[in-house]
């Protein structure tokens, strides 16, 4: 460590050390202020969420130029060379699949988080703090589902410029972007299950890039199951990440992969797949996750 | 608060693995005293700290502070407690302003009180300027006055502080040592860690010496360095054909068999009886007619302190690699 000059500041002395204490002793009239509560202490930690990533320029890109970027990407570069099958305009296939993979990287937010958390030793500042309990992890799954929102929220209106539309009823385009919100908030779970058994910024964007960015795309995200070879398309058939996508473009009335008579359950029937594992996720990793994290800081 | 002790703990026992960082450390810090835990790298400071401020679990005894049991009541600690831990826990992302209001709103202050307590403690601290500035772009010491202010937010009835002065240079340790002073002088229980006997000397009234997790002296500070041997005289000659003159002298003044360095031309040895015994030795050595370059009173340091207590050095290699490893 470097040696630090002016402890107090280039005003102290002359009485300095007496304000100080005047103003950080305890008083006679100082109780400990009562608890008010967790939803309280879940957003004061969520909104250092949010300010954190408005501070980290690439995160914030991430969440704003890079779903832009996909959009135009996929749209006009790639898009030509794709066949949607069963006909359909491929920017329409399209946006059911970039939405699922931008909420599929929300676990990826959690997890670089608690790893930062780690990092600066936040961890322990929070923790000598009376904070309700859970209030840490709550905070960092509010700001993160509503880190997912802005992009989808952003690519949603690009989609529009480039001639994606809802072209379903209302009711189905709620349950749309309904479903969206709760695989965030599985995915939420993945994401601290990552982040206490990866430890460090470094591991986790390994990880992403190794597991979860394959994963998205051996799934319908951006080309049709069909094209694919075997036993890829084995894996990607029963993907959550595929039917998710699925789900999406069936919701919103956009071209989606047609069914056949032997597709499997999955393909068939994108929206109650999914939501069979936002449930599972949820049912096993949220108490599974939330007790390895704790165990994680606990040293 | 009504209870005499502020902090109270029997028997703090710390495994990790096979290492054992705390082999069973009882402190007591009497409400609006300052206790100072001293002891080389390594020793279990920061593990004792841990503990205290909730953020450990002992794997065996208890722990009372605040009149509250860390393991059954942390909440009830944390609410009474600042800690500011061994590096400073500022958040690199947030602005000193924005720092210092999430803490107090996590100390369940109202936001507008977070803000207006942000605003007075930035002030104090002298980092009204750099308020508005992220704390990443911070120079070592406004992040340690700025983790200093966060661990006063909440006006703590105990103060815990890790090694507070390690990398300060003297002038920022004395006003640290003055804010200490005066925040004590009104009510608040400090304990702090050091590696400095002439900190724990000037803080605390009770020291605790603890060495591999267990504690091998504790008192006042008169008591340790009476244990220890008192303060060192030394004195530096101009040439070295007196030096034996010197060391009898020494002896006789002190009644203890001096350390004589040859090629430093020093002679050293213990006194109990501090500026008096330093005087008496200033008069010999006039009347002698000796010509000496230096004469210093001195305590002991860190290392000599151990060395009289445990018979053995310190192991600073053994504890620089743990240190990297921590
Ligand atoms: N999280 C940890 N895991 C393993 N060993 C640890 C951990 N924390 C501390 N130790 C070990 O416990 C001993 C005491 O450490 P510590 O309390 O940090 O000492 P100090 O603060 O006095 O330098 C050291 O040997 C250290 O290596
Ligand atoms: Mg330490």
């Amino acid at each position: 460590m470097s040696t630090t000059t002016d402890a107090l500041g280039p005003t102290s002395g002359n009485g300095a050390a007496a304000r100080i204490a005047e103003v950080a002793a305890p008083g006679p009239t100082t109780d400990p202020h009562p608890p008010r509560g967790v939803v309280h202490d879940v957003w004061v930690v969520a909104r250092r969420g949010l300010v954190h990533m408005k501070r980290q320029p690439e995160a914030l890109s991430d969440a704003t130029i890079q779903p832009i970027m996909f959009v135009l990407l996929f749209a006009y570069v790639f898009g030509g060379a794709i066949d949607v099958p069963g006909g359909g305009n491929y920017r329409e296939f399209l946006m059911g699949g970039i939405m699922a993979q931008t909420i599929v990287f929300t676990s990826f937010g959690v997890a670089m988080s608690l790893a930062n958390d780690r990092k600066n030793q936040a961890v322990d500042r929070f923790r000598s703090l009376p904070i309700a309990k859970g209030a840490v992890l709550g905070g960092h799954a509010v700001a993160n589902l509503i880190k997912a929102f802005l992009p989808i929220a952003i690519m949603s209106v690009t989609g529009l410029i480039v001639g994606w539309r809802i072209r379903g009823s209302v009711v189905d385009a709620v349950a749309g972007y309904l479903l969206m919100v709760a695989f965030a908030f599985a995915m939420i779970w993945i994401g601290v299950l990552l982040g206490s058994v990866v430890r460090t910024p470094e591991g986790v964007q390994g990880i992403a890039f190794v597991a979860l960015f394959p994963l998205t795309f051996v799934a319908s995200t951006f080309v049709p199951v069909a094209s694919m070879p075997g036993p890829l398309q084995v894996i990607a058939e029963w993907n959550p990440i595929t039917t998710l996508s699925d789900a999406l473009r069936e919701l919103f009335g956009n071209p989606n992969t047609p069914t056949a008579a032997g597709d499997p359950w999955s393909i068939a029937n994108p929206v109650a797949y999914t939501w069979l594992w936002i449930i599972g996720i949820v049912v096993v990793c949220a108490p599974l996750s939330v007790r390895l994290y704790n165990r994680s800081i606990a040293r | 608060m009504t209870s005499a002790l502020a902090i109270e703990a029997h028997g703090l026992v710390k495994r990790y693995g096979p290492k054992t960082a705390l082999a069973g450390v009882d402190i007591e810090v009497p409400t609006g005293t300052v206790t100072a835990v001293l002891g080389p790298n390594g020793a279990g400071k920061t593990t004792a700290v841990r503990i205290l401020t909730t953020l450990a679990d002992a794997d065996e005894g208890t722990a009372t502070v605040a009149g509250f049991d860390v393991r059954r009541h942390p909440n009830e600690v944390r609410r009474r407690i600042g800690l500011a831990a061994q590096d400073a826990t500022v958040d690199p992302l947030l602005t000193g302003y924005e720092n210092l209001v999430m803490i107090g709103e996590l100390h369940q202050l109202s936001r507008s009180e977070a803000k207006r307590r942000a605003r007075e403690l930035l002030e104090q601290f002298s980092l009204v300027d750099a308020a508005d500035r992220v704390t990443s772009g911070y120079s070592g010491g406004m992040r340690r006055r700025l983790d200093l202010a966060a661990t006063l937010v909440a006006r703590p009835q105990v103060l815990f502080l890790d090694e507070p002065t390690t990398g300060l240079d003297p002038r920022a340790r004395n006003e640290l040592w003055e804010v200490l002073d005066t925040l004590v002088g009104r009510g608040t229980t400090l304990l702090l860690t050091t590696q400095y006997l002439e900190e724990a000397d000037r803080l605390a009234d009770d020291i605790v010496v603890i060495d591999r997790g267990k504690i091998i002296a504790r008192g006042d500070a008169r008591s340790l360095k009476r244990q220890v041997g008192g303060d060192n005289i030394g004195i530096t000659l101009a040439d070295d054909d007196l030096l034996e003159a010197a060391a009898g002298l020494l002896a006789s003044c002190t009644g203890h068999e001096p350390v004589v360095d040859r090629p430093l031309r020093t002679v050293t040895a213990p006194t109990t009886d501090g500026v008096a015994g330093l005087a008496a030795v200033a008069n010999a050595l006039a009347e002698a007619g000796i010509r000496v370059e230096d004469l210093s009173l001195r305590q002991p340091t860190l290392d000599e302190v151990f060395l009289t207590l445990t018979g053995q050095a310190i192991d600073h290699d053994e504890n620089a690699l743990e240190e990297a490893h921590s």
